[in-house]
């Protein structure tokens, strides 16, 4: 057994951990008498120790031991929750989480000691506990020990050519031990532990026999418990003393297997059993064993039910996508095939392969679907720690965690939300003297909330602070002669909010060290837009700000138009298409040497495909009719002219790749059913 | 071909451009391809012609003619796409013709600092000497930085 493939189980358990840590830390600030709380981060604590031990990072386990000891004083009543101590306990995380980022990068725990900490720790332990010393055996692991106590051992059997080897080594003046590990409740790489038990074993003995099988225990399959049998030249006190001094285990059983013991064994009743007489030095007896299947299987029956999740690498189910992408341009193919003699019993089993597809399509980005939480569930800390730095009182409010976005989402949208809860945090929401003079409560709110509608997902970031100065923003953005300020007389708001997202613009005063560097909002605004989605920014002066994303649901396949653009076929998302419309050449206006036209009585402005992208086309032919898709980019619409449309289908989504990954008005390119190349029009940049 | 065995021997697949033989280093060719449907793709350099599908991945195509600026060719049936791939970036080349994979030991292989001023003498190894041919051996990293 090679550790290095628990490495990656420890990795993700301990990521849970610090997460179950982190959540019940924030609620025990809020909440100090929350006693399920305590012995939550308890439970973490000492989980991680053992883990940590198991894996041999003996750093991080000696601190979680300290932080242990601490909430052990914590929940006997013996000193009470302080917000320093509250402190102290995030620092511990931070420094867990670090333990675990070296571990993930280097794949040890780092010469890093932090024994700052440790001191720390020991100091509040001993400064208020002089008495408390609480071992690894506090009241959550008594508890399982009651439990542990009631299971069974497996009924056990000795066959021949055991008890042959057990003979002989007696023979030869060696002992020969039944040993039961009694492993703790919460241990929880049991198969890891195991192996470490038997190196232990293997120092002093000869293993001839272990139940469950060595490869069973090696796939974590029994319980808390084995039993082995070993033939060695030392004592049983030797054992003893190896077995108990490895963590995790809750207790031993070391029986010597001759008459003696077996005698006293079965006069104290216990189900040890099964160790027959025949066993006896010399008896030839003891026939195959029946029981011991039997014991194997009670044990299989008896064990609790592991979840019902798999973890799978996420490369895996890219693969799997890819092979799903693959089979649905095959079905287009299929399907657009025209030099075939088309019964109706094909065009059936096309249709049928069409709904199969959609339905895999469906069930695999199922798949790849990751609850917002596992974004979100970091931002309660992080405002409350910008909050004490602000000395600001805020309050997040968080809704919707459940809702699920594509596995490539989740791992963008990060980013862009900190940027916005920051500036929430340290643009929007005043200082509580502020607030107070302007009639709001003192603490400020912001709410974090996601949601899905139709196709996508909304994630919105509202706080009840300040707002934006929107004439403040004016003056910088005439300033900054981004505009005349004739022409700033004439903005809707809508059009001073964009100039937020500029490049370099920001309106704070003073640059902290949160934000004010104007790096901010444009490269928000430009990775939201990557993801394929769009920002929008309402806000009203003294009341508050919120910014509204929408993101759409998947990425790796959607429905798109295919429209003609000289002979060239393009793909425009079909999220984006708001209507398509005719109209005659001469429908088309110019305002500021701006082709428009007007679409319901709203001026929306066109762009002729064809000359964006440098279509080649012949000369003179002049259509009498325009084909005008009217695409709508948050709330505002253009039209894009286009040659003609040939419908709407699904399509793949697949990178142009590296080297051409810079070309703005296109994102992406899709493979039609000829095999062909069509390209997807970016519609952000275009319209 | 116990020249194989000898590590100073490299394989590389000789094409033509015009009259010039060129090679590349036989590691870095993927697979030769017949001439496909290009799709054009905007706003890229002129010696980019576009994207294929490749058993559906999708691959830039460069005219190599075009890159060197050499005259363009008119395609015949001996076009050619060679894919060549660094660091799972791939690329296209499109070369008049492929004449065949070359063994060159490195005694062979001459450097060639003393060609001048030549625009794209940055993109060649060396020149490799073969029964009286000459054949330019390119660098794919620089082809591939080419791109850019």
């Amino acid at each position: 057994m090679d550790m290095n493939q628990y490495l990656e189980i420890f990795i993700e358990e301990t990521k849970e951990h610090l997460q179950s840590m982190n959540q019940a830390l924030l609620q025990m600030e809020k909440h100090p008498g929350d006693k399920a709380m305590l012995n939550e981060i308890f439970r973490v604590a000492h989980t991680l120790k053992g883990m940590a031990g198991t894996m041999g990072f003996s750093k991080l386990a000696k601190l979680t031991h300290e932080m242990e000891n601490v909430l052990h004083a914590l929940r006997s009543g013996e000193m009470d929750i302080t917000p320093d101590l509250v402190d102290i306990l995030f620092e511990c995380l931070d420094i867990l989480e670090k333990y675990l980022n070296t571990i993930i990068s280097t794949g040890g725990e780092g010469n890093e000691e932090f024994s700052g900490m440790l001191r720390t720790l020991n100091e509040i332990k001993s400064a208020r506990t002089p008495a408390a010393e609480p071992s690894a055996g506090t009241p959550a692991v008594e508890v399982e020990k009651a439990v542990a106590e009631e299971s069974r051992t497996a009924s056990f059997q000795i066959n021949q050519y055991e008890q042959n080897a057990i003979n002989k080594a007696t023979e030869m003046g060696m002992n020969a031990f039944k040993i039961t590990v009694f492993l703790n409740k919460g241990c929880v790489l049991k198969s890891a532990r195991a192996f470490i038990i038997f190196q232990a074993l293997e120092r002093h003995s000869e293993i001839i026999k272990s139940v469950p099988k060595v490869e069973d225990i090696e796939d974590e399959k029994f319980d808390f418990e084995f039993t082995v049998v070993v033939v060695s030249r030392e004592d049983s006190v030797i054992f003893d003393r190896e077995l108990n001094s490895i963590a995790e285990v809750e207790r031993a059983e070391i029986i010597s297997l001759n008459a003696e013991a077996l005698k006293e064994a079965s006069a104290r009743g216990e189900t040890l059993g099964g160790v027959k007489p025949g066993l006896e030095r010399g008896d030839e007896a003891g026939p195959e064993s029946i029981q011991e299947s039997e014991g194997v299987k009670v044990l299989t029956t008896s064990r609790p039910k592991t979840g019902k999740t798999v973890r799978v690498d996420i490369d895996r189910l890219d693969v799997l996508m890819n092979l799903v992408s693959e089979l649905i341009i095959s079905k287009t193919k299929l399907a657009g095939l025209d030099d075939i003699v088309r019964s109706q019993k094909f065009t059936e089993e096309v249709e049928y392969l069409e709904r199969i597809t959609t339905n895999l399509h469906d069930a695999v980005m199922k798949v790849r679907m990751v609850p917002v939480e596992t974004v979100f569930n970091r931002f309660p800390r992080m405002i409350r720690d910008t909050a004490k730095e602000l000395g600001k009182a805020i309050n997040l409010h968080m809704s919707g965690e459940e809702t699920e976005l594509d596995r490539t989402v989740i791992d963008e949208i990060g980013e862009p939300l900190i940027h916005l809860l920051r500036n929430s945090a340290d643009h929007g929401i005043e200082s509580a003297d502020t607030r107070k003079k302007a009639g709001k409560p003192e603490t400020g709110n912001i709410y974090l909330r996601a949601y899905q509608s139709g196709n996508n997902v909304i994630i919105e970031v509202e706080d009840d602070g300040k707002g934006i100065d929107l004439e403040k923003t004016k003056r910088k953005a005439i300033e900054k002669g981004l505009i005349n300020s004739q022409v700033a007389e004439n903005l809707s708001k809508k059009d001073i909010i964009s100039f937020l997202f500029r490049p370099s613009f920001s309106t704070a005063d003073k640059v902290t060290d949160l934000s004010g560097r104007g790096v901010g909002l444009d490269v928000v605004k430009t990775k939201i837009e990557a993801l394929g989605g769009v920002i929008d920014v309402e806000t009203e002066y003294g009341k508050g700000t919120k910014t509204v994303i929408r993101l759409p649901l998947t990425l790796a396949i959607i429905q798109a138009l295919l429209v003609y653009i000289g002979e060239e076929k393009y793909a425009i998302p079909l999220s984006n298409v708001h209507k398509i419309e005719y109209i005659s050449p001469g429908d088309v206006k110019f305002v500021q040497q701006q082709e428009v036209i007007l679409f319901r009585n709203t001026v929306v402005p066109i762009i002729r495909l064809g000359e964006v992208l440098e279509v080649r086309r012949e000369e003179g032919k002049k259509p009498k009719q325009l084909t005008v898709v009217i695409i709508k980019k948050g709330d505002r619409l253009s039209g894009f002219i286009v040659d003609s449309l040939i419908g709407q289908q699904e399509i793949v989504i697949k990178s142009l790749g590296k080297l051409l990954m810079n070309i703005k008005v296109i994102a992406g390119a899709t493979i039609l059913g000829d095999g062909n190349v069509a390209l997807i029009l970016d519609v952000n940049s275009l319209a | 071909m116990d020249e194989s065995a000898n590590s100073n021997v490299k394989q590389f697949v000789v094409f033509k451009l015009g009259k010039e033989e060129y090679g590349f280093d036989i590691q870095r060719v993927t697979i030769i391809e017949r001439m496909m449907k290009i799709t054009r793709v905007p706003k890229t350099p002129p010696y980019i012609k576009g994207v294929i599908n490749l058993r559906g991945e999708i691959i830039p195509i460069m005219d190599l003619r075009e890159r060197f600026r050499m005259p363009s060719a008119i395609e015949t049936d001996d076009t050619r796409i060679v894919i060549i791939k660094i660091d799972e970036v791939s690329l296209g080349l499109i070369v008049d013709e492929i004449m065949q994979t070359l063994q060159l030991t490195e005694d062979s292989i001459e450097n060639i600092t003393n060609l001048g001023e030549h625009a794209f003498v940055d993109y060649i190894i060396g020149v490799g000497k073969h029964e009286g041919r000459i054949i330019t051996l390119l660098n794919p990293e620089k082809i591939l930085s080419l791109a850019d």
